[in-house]
């Protein structure tokens, strides 16, 4: 992940605390939506930036979940996401970051 | 979902982009804190 969104998402932890923190991907597929959410679980798993051993523990879903999905109104849903649903799939990077979710400290 | 949370929007070049979802968010009354699109090389 983004150094800066790192230092950025570990002030954001600082300043309202993680359980007011909510994170949403909208990485390409399973392996970088993996990484991305278990940054923000576990920490920077290649220890580069400024969650390296952080364990926030943030709540993290995917724009492709259905958790998410499903509070988006349709019209909005298709004109932001629209054909990026039929391209990415949407069940493996769902599956990886509920992964994530469950290894939550 | 969003009920009493800053949300953080890490969004992707090749995937779906930041300001993409954070108009999801915000339609569907979210607070987004800060947005971003990541681009893997």
């Amino acid at each position: 992940m983004d150094l800066n969104s790192q230092e950025t998402i570990k002030r954001l932890a600082d300043e309202h605390g993680t359980e007011h923190l909510l994170v949403i991907l909208g990485a390409p597929d399973d392996e970088s939506a993996e990484i991305a959410a278990e940054t923000v679980v576990l920490g920077d798993p290649t220890y580069a930036g400024a969650l390296a051993e952080a364990q926030l523990g943030l709540s993290v879903y995917h724009a492709l979940e259905d958790e998410f999905r499903s509070l988006i109104d349709d019209d909005v849903w298709e004109e932001q996401i629209g054909i990026m649903s039929d391209v990415l799939d949407a069940e493996a990077i769902s599956k990886a970051v509920k992964g994530m979710r469950d290894q939550k400290p | 979902m969003f009920e009493n949370k800053q949300v953080i929007v890490l969004g992707e070049r090749d995937g779906i982009a930041g300001p993409a979802i954070a108009a999801c968010v915000v339609s569907a009354g979210g607070q987004v804190a800060y947005a971003s699109t990541e681009c893997f090389v």
